[in-house]
């Protein structure tokens, strides 16, 4: 049954060498940890891609129940924790799997400097990345305030001041990112809007450019 | 000796990955749908009877009640009120829904000139009898759902409408 259905769809649009293209890609052996365990380190990049999906995906689900005003923030989120089905883990998965974006990302660059993948001709590559790290930093940044609780308040704070510190234009920036003078509800529905729209958008689009090189280009040599 | 295997090993490995992976896939996505799923699966809400008027208030004649209950938005108690005719039948308290039974907007006791002793919808005349049965030729085609009820130190106490079929 399955298969008439694929049958009858790839007749028309002929689907089968879009998915054999990334089927049948080979995986050089100096990348494959069969061969060398110690090519895990190759795993890093595939990682942050597989926990920025599961990101994705929880941060869609959690906000089902959440929403970003200063009255309800904090008690949503309570909500959804304690008394939805699964809410601890969901929230836990976004919780702990934004610590976990980091590290890998942390591991993809060290692998990719160490290995001087950077290099010739992968240097766009590179710039990619740097900026997929920052848009990750971002929304880490972002989500830090959305529980709208004190280490989330405080921390804005903090970052807001650290945004004060650059000459001439701090202030600007800092009024820019709180949409005022001050952390409030403004600062909240920006943050939001930064976090769900705007970063995820930008970081699915430099994935994509990110994906394209790298088939473009192959992977690097072995050391 | 290869041929006398029913599966071979290329499909061994395809079915291993596809179950292991189908299993891990399973752990991840299952906790996310429950979470979203839960507002069908929560048990409903225990129908709360609500102290609505006094019987010496009642006539013969549907007059409008507010009904003013708590309702649980999850992380927000909403404070809402509802209108609700109420009259007498003899001895026996009817209570009937504002909700016209067409495409529910509200009905009135009385507003249409033409049937003083009638329920009217304004949005495409639908006509109820007091007891809230539809009057045959207008648009809704059930009767006004009724409350639940019940008379307790002379106070008429209010549950859920449900349809009167």
């Amino acid at each position: 049954m399955l298969q008439r259905i694929y049958d009858w769809i790839d007749d028309r649009i002929d689907v089968t060498p879009l998915w054999r293209d990334v089927a049948d890609h080979e995986v050089p052996e100096h990348v494959n940890p069969g061969y060398h365990f110690s090519a895990f380190v190759y795993c890093f990049g595939g990682l942050t891609f597989f926990t920025v999906v599961i990101q994705i995906l929880s941060g869609m689900f959690l906000t089902m129940y959440y929403v970003p005003d200063i009255v309800n923030a904090h008690a949503s989120v309570e909500y959804l924790q304690t008394d939805v089905a699964f809410g601890m883990i969901v929230r836990g998965m976004h919780h702990w799997g934004a610590s976990v974006v980091i590290v890998m990302v942390f591991l993809h660059t060290l692998r990719v400097f160490f290995t001087g993948s950077y290099k010739k001709p992968r240097e766009i590559n590179w710039v990619v990345g740097v900026l997929l790290f920052f848009i990750i930093l971002g929304l880490g940044f972002t989500g830090y305030l959305l529980p709208w609780d004190m280490k989330a308040y405080f921390a804005t704070q903090v970052g807001l001041e650290i945004a004060e510190s650059v000459p001439v234009v701090g202030d600007m920036i800092s009024n820019l990112l709180a949409g005022g003078e001050f952390i409030g509800a403004q600062t909240l529905t920006r943050f939001f809007a930064i976090h769900v729209f705007f970063l995820p958008g930008a970081l699915l689009g430099l994935i994509a450019i990110h994906f394209i090189m790298i088939r473009r280009q192959g992977i690097s040599g072995p050391l | 000796m290869e041929k006398n295997h029913n599966v071979s090993r290329r499909q061994f490995l395809t079915y291993a990955l596809l179950g292991t992976g189908g299993f891990m896939a399973a752990g991840l996505i299952m906790p996310m749908v429950r979470f979203g799923v839960d507002p069908i699966l929560q048990a409903d809400a225990e129908e709360d009877m609500i102290d609505v008027v006094s019987v010496d208030e009642l006539t013969d004649v549907p007059q409008a009640f507010d009904m003013e209950y708590e309702q649980d938005h999850g992380w927000h108690v909403e404070q809402v009120q509802e209108t609700v005719w109420i009259y007498l039948d003899g001895d026996e308290v009817v209570a009937l829904s504002p909700v016209c039974t067409h495409l529910g907007c509200t009905v009135n006791w009385g507003t249409d000139p033409d049937n003083p002793e009638q329920f009217f919808c304004p949005c495409h005349f639908g006509r109820f009898e007091r007891d809230g049965t539809n009057i045959p030729g207008t648009p809704p085609t059930e009767p006004l759902h009724r409350y639940d009820h019940e008379v307790r130190d002379g106070r008429v106490l209010l549950g859920n409408p449900s349809p009167q079929v």
